[in-house]
């Protein structure tokens, strides 16, 4: 770990909703006690990886200031991202850029595909001049495999899927940030630009040193880009280490569960076997203290419930478990 | 059956075309819009052009004949027999007005009334619903308060006591008076809509992208409220007209001005039905009903083009 | 210009029974500025006790095709030509009241976000019941219950879930229920249009495997559309890879993904992410042409490294180069189509 301020800190981000006196619904809790840290250098793609109800387009959305946390901070360059101003606020906006899963969603059907890019220069500070403008949105449409006259004058409904979402990664490219949050990108786009998009991505890490929060249910492309992994569970982390390490030889029940039901694109190579415990989901675990898992994991034991496991190392890698098994 | 409701299912295959304008379906080429319009246009007009070919000045008292039916129909009013002629087409009343000057006079101003108040109204609300859906917070818990608290009160019955106190009533006055209950309908429904499109991804691009709250509010959410918006001002002018000729028939209005409510208001006075002198009652109710139902066309009609469901189009 | 169509059928394998039969399907999308050819007068079978995926990227037909077979095409779309063949009638010119009658009994669908189409307000029993009770009259009570819980048992759902409402049950639930109500009247065949698509992936698996359940101890024979690649090679036997409207091959599940032929297909296989191996990925284009106005010859030449002169003079036709395995590829000979 260096000792320069890292990129973006959280610490105990925590959200709960409803449950209050008198609100109405029952206590979920989206996130709970999550810490994680990004460093400015060398960039990293960091994958945050779990299924529905996992809490990671929460984090997505408390990271991108649409929701605010109930406890714990997030910290961008060591300044909370919820007492930004000003001037501070505008870097914020310019340095963390965010790729969508919806590419149809992110437009404002009202205005030409371009409007996108009017909205940035007119307010980002970006410093161009107009030519210089035009030069950089040419340039990154390019990189993404289009032309500029191809799609900025449409509208969103003209262009197809893959166009739309491939105009948004050059949107976050053409903006040179530091960290880009990528809640879902290649979900609903089609196997053959999907490799294009990922490989943006890594381009934008190799050569650019742009940092990703790449959030996914998907461990297939988390395997192929990721650096380094979070897989959550019911707001928590149950497992995080290089993405190598946790998808290769994973250690908690939940990520192993998770591990063998990716059905593997080779006939040859079935499904591992059903491991016992419950596999079926059941509606969202009730437990309010101690692990979430219990109710489906095999290895469950009493001290389980009491508590919530911390995160335990593994074997003196860079790889911890949120499980008592490795409690030495 | 379930069988039905795997119909929905859409293929992949298709262009995609826009959620709400098909390529080859103009959307406002839709029927109910251009009838209801083609209705109110009809009425602006008559207001507009028909004084150019019609003298307007015999819509003043003792102008013509008196209780003249419209013209080629013999009625007998009080024991006389009156012959229309074509000096008054749609006939006169008892004090010599005729009948064609006061629709034509007396139209617009009712529409004038309606629409001021209803523009009020949706200005009140769209600043009023804006504010709490994007805001919250208190701000919203005030609005909404307010808003819904005003909606309880029985409009009719607060504008008659009103109006009867106030001694002068101009038709400005009277806008006014109407708009006090034609702004919490349009606030709490441009709230809602303000708080649906917060989430939006679009809205979502634009904050990150830096823009201000009200430039969001202005740019990115109002373009895709207007058909909305729209249909909702055409169905609170009906609502404003209708509370407008309600309070002018029963002699609320102004007095001075032949407003259709005022006319009908003192055809009642003077009995006029049961004397015979339907035509008196019947214009200004007709033109009425003409307004009335051409604006309820528009609004529905802009209902349909703002939501392609309505259509019949499958999305 | 209309493209011809790709040569007639691929024969069956000598043995095995055909279910289904499709034959010269063709279907169309109307719009100001032309048709769109959506299908493109394919042809292929499905036999006894298999599952055959139907695999393409969006855009290919794949769907339009299914949505065909079932006749469920909506307007603006139209099925211009072709015979649909289940155990030897014709399901295309029937009226709707045969069709209606057919449907379910013959074929039935387990739709994408199957759990959407549940009806909320009717307990999961009542709607199975209900399906059942439209095609085969009236039952006695008890029968049907015996029924609708054997039917539980084999898609793995609790007994307790008679009682239940659509809400009441989980997402993985819900979906085994669909599938119970498609395989109610024991048809030969179902089309199941990406059916674990909106399913986590643990659960994912767990429905996936009820499917294989379903097909073992029923014999019913399945068509799986999707774009999951890996789930097809855990689960189909046969696999059909579409193109632009057009089949480019049709092959057994393990050349598919060890020996693919069809140059798209070897596309489509490179660029598959797999768990288990991290390689460099593969970029390509999408669907290059319009629809609308595909260039004359084979459908793949824009995008195809392996183009020729002939490629874009003449669809080629299907060549069969294993038992069961073809494809429409001059690279493999050099047969036109007929006519």
């Amino acid at each position: 770990m260096t000792t320069a301020t890292p990129l973006l800190e959280i610490r105990n981000a925590t959200k709960v909703y409803g449950g209050g006196f008198l609100q109405s619904g029952s206590r979920v809790v989206a996130l709970q006690n999550f810490s994680m840290m990004i460093p400015e250098k060398p960039a990293v793609i960091t994958t945050i990886a779990g299924e529905s109800g996992s809490g990671k387009t929460t984090l997505a959305n408390a990271i991108l200031g649409f929701i605010t946390l109930t406890s714990g901070q997030i910290l961008y360059k060591g300044q909370d991202v919820t007492t930004l101003k000003g001037p501070d606020a505008t870097t914020y906006r310019r340095e963390v850029q965010a790729v969508f899963q919806d590419p149809y969603e992110v437009y404002n059907p009202f205005y030409r595909v371009k409007h996108i890019y009017d909205m940035v220069i007119a307010h980002l500070n970006l410093g161009y001049t107009p030519s210089q403008a035009r030069e950089l949105i040419e340039q990154s449409l390019r990189v993404v495999g289009l032309r500029g006259e191809e799609v900025l004058e449409k509208y969103p409904h003209q262009l197809s899927g893959g166009q739309r979402q491939r105009v948004m990664v050059a949107r976050a490219y053409m903006m040179n940030p530091k960290l880009i949050i990528a809640d879902e990108p290649v979900s609903a786009v089609d196997a053959s630009l999907r490799a294009m998009i990922l490989d943006v991505m890594l381009k934008l890490r190799d050569d650019l040193g742009v940092s990703f929060l790449y959030i996914t249910h998907d461990l297939s492309t988390a395997y192929q880009i990721g650096d380094d992994i979070f897989v959550l569970y019911q707001g928590s982390i149950a497992e995080r280490g290089r993405t190598v390490d946790v998808i290769e030889r994973p250690q908690h029940p939940y990520v192993q569960m998770l591990i063998n039901s990716v059905p593997v694109p080779d006939p040859t190579v079935k499904w591992g076997a059903v491991l016992e415990g419950v596999a079926d989901e059941s509606l969202r675990a009730t437990v309010e203290s101690g692990c979430r898992f219990y109710p489906r994991c095999p290895n469950r034991m009493d001290r389980c419930l009491k508590a919530m496991p911390p995160l335990y190392t593994i074997d003196g890698r860079d790889q911890q478990a949120a499980c008592y098994l490795y409690d030495k | 059956m379930a069988e039905a409701a795997i119909m929905q299912t859409s293929s992949d295959a298709a262009p995609k075309s826009s959620k709400r304008f098909s390529r080859w379906d103009n959307p406002w080429l839709n029927s109910k819009f251009l009838v209801g319009s083609g209705m109110v246009l009809f009425i602006v007009l008559l207001g507009l052009v028909g004084p150019l070919f019609w003298d307007t000045r015999l819509a003043r008292v003792g102008s013509a004949d008196l209780n003249l039916p419209p013209m080629g129909i013999t009625v007998e009013v009080d024991g006389v027999k009156y012959v229309g002629t074509a000096k008054n087409p749609l006939g006169t009343e008892s004090n010599g007005r005729d009948m064609l000057a006061l629709i034509m006079t007396g139209a617009p101003m009712s529409l004038q009334v309606g629409v001021i108040a209803a523009l009020i109204g949706m200005g009140v609300g769209i600043v009023l619903g804006s504010a709490a859906g994007y805001l919250g917070g208190w701000v919203d818990n005030v609005i909404r308060t307010l808003a819904d608290s005003v909606i309880t009160i029985p409009a009719l019955a607060v504008l008659i006591t009103i109006s009867a106190y106030v001694r002068q009533i101009e038709l400005s006055t009277m806008a006014l008076i109407l708009a006090l209950f034609a702004w919490p309908a349009p606030t709490r429904f441009v709230r809602a809509q303000v708080l649906t499109l917060r989430e939006r991804g679009y809205v979502r691009m634009a904050r990150l992208s830096g823009v201000p709250p009200l430039e969001i509010m202005l740019k990115e959410m109002m373009p895709n409220m207007l058909p909305w918006i729209a249909a909702s001002l055409s169905g609170n002018i009906t609502g404003t007209i209708l509370a407008a000729s309600s309070l002018e028939a029963l002699g609320l209005g102004p007095t001075r001005i032949p407003t259709l409510g005022m006319t009908i208001y003192y055809a009642i006075r003077a009995v006029a039905m049961l004397r015979g002198m339907w035509w008196w009652l019947g214009f200004p109710i007709l033109t009425l009903t003409i307004i009335f139902v051409g604006f309820f066309l528009i609004a529905t009609g802009l209902d349909e083009i703002a939501n392609p469901r309505l259509r019949g189009v499958k999305a | 210009m209309i493209p011809q169509p790709t040569s007639s059928f691929v024969p069956s394998a000598a043995g095995r029974e055909v279910v289904l039969d499709v034959r010269n399907l063709r279907i169309h999308y109307e719009t100001p500025k032309g048709d769109v050819i959506a299908v493109n007068g394919i042809n292929f079978q499905v036999y006894k006790g298999e599952i055959v995926g139907l695999v393409g990227e969006s855009g290919c037909g794949k769907t339009t095709a299914a949505m065909g077979i079932l006749q469920l095409v909506q307007s603006p779309g139209r099925i211009l030509a072709g015979e649909i063949l289940i155990n030897g009638h014709n399901m295309l010119g029937l009226t709707e009241a045969e069709l209606r009658e057919r449907r379910w009994r013959e074929l039935s669908l387990i739709p994408q976000g199957a759990m959407n189409s549940l009806n909320p307000v009717m307990r999961v029993r009542d709607q199975i019941g209900d399906a059942i009770i439209t095609h085969e009259g009236q039952q006695p009570k008890d029968k049907l219950k015996a029924r609708i819980m054997e039917l539980f048992a084999l898609v793995g759902l609790p007994p307790r879930v008679y009682d239940l409402y659509p809400h009441e049950l989980s997402g993985g639930m819900k979906q085994r229920a669909c599938i119970a109500m498609a395989i109610a009247l024991n048809p030969p065949v179902i089309i199941a249009d990406e059916p674990t698509s909106a399913l986590d992936v643990v659960v994912q698996r767990v429905v996936a495997q009820t499917l294989l359940d379903v097909k073992e101890r029923l014999g019913v024979s399945m068509i799986m559309i999707g774009h999951d690649m890996g789930l097809q090679a855990q689960m189909v036997d046969r696999i059909i890879v579409m193109y632009a409207g057009n089949i480019v091959e049709v092959t057994p599940v393990l050349p598919a993904f060890h020996n693919p032929l069809h140059p798209y297909t070897q596309l489509l296989i490179s660029s598959i992410p797999s768990i288990k191996e991290r390689k460099p990925l593969k970029i390509t284009t999408g669907l290059t042409h319009d629809l609308r106005n595909p260039p004359p010859g084979c459908s793949f030449q824009l995008r195809c490294p392996h183009v020729v002169d002939v490629c874009k003079k003449i669809p080629p036709a299907m060549i069969q180069r294993e038992p069961d395995h073809w494809v429409a590829c001059y690279l493999y000979g050099k047969e036109e189509k007929e006519g």
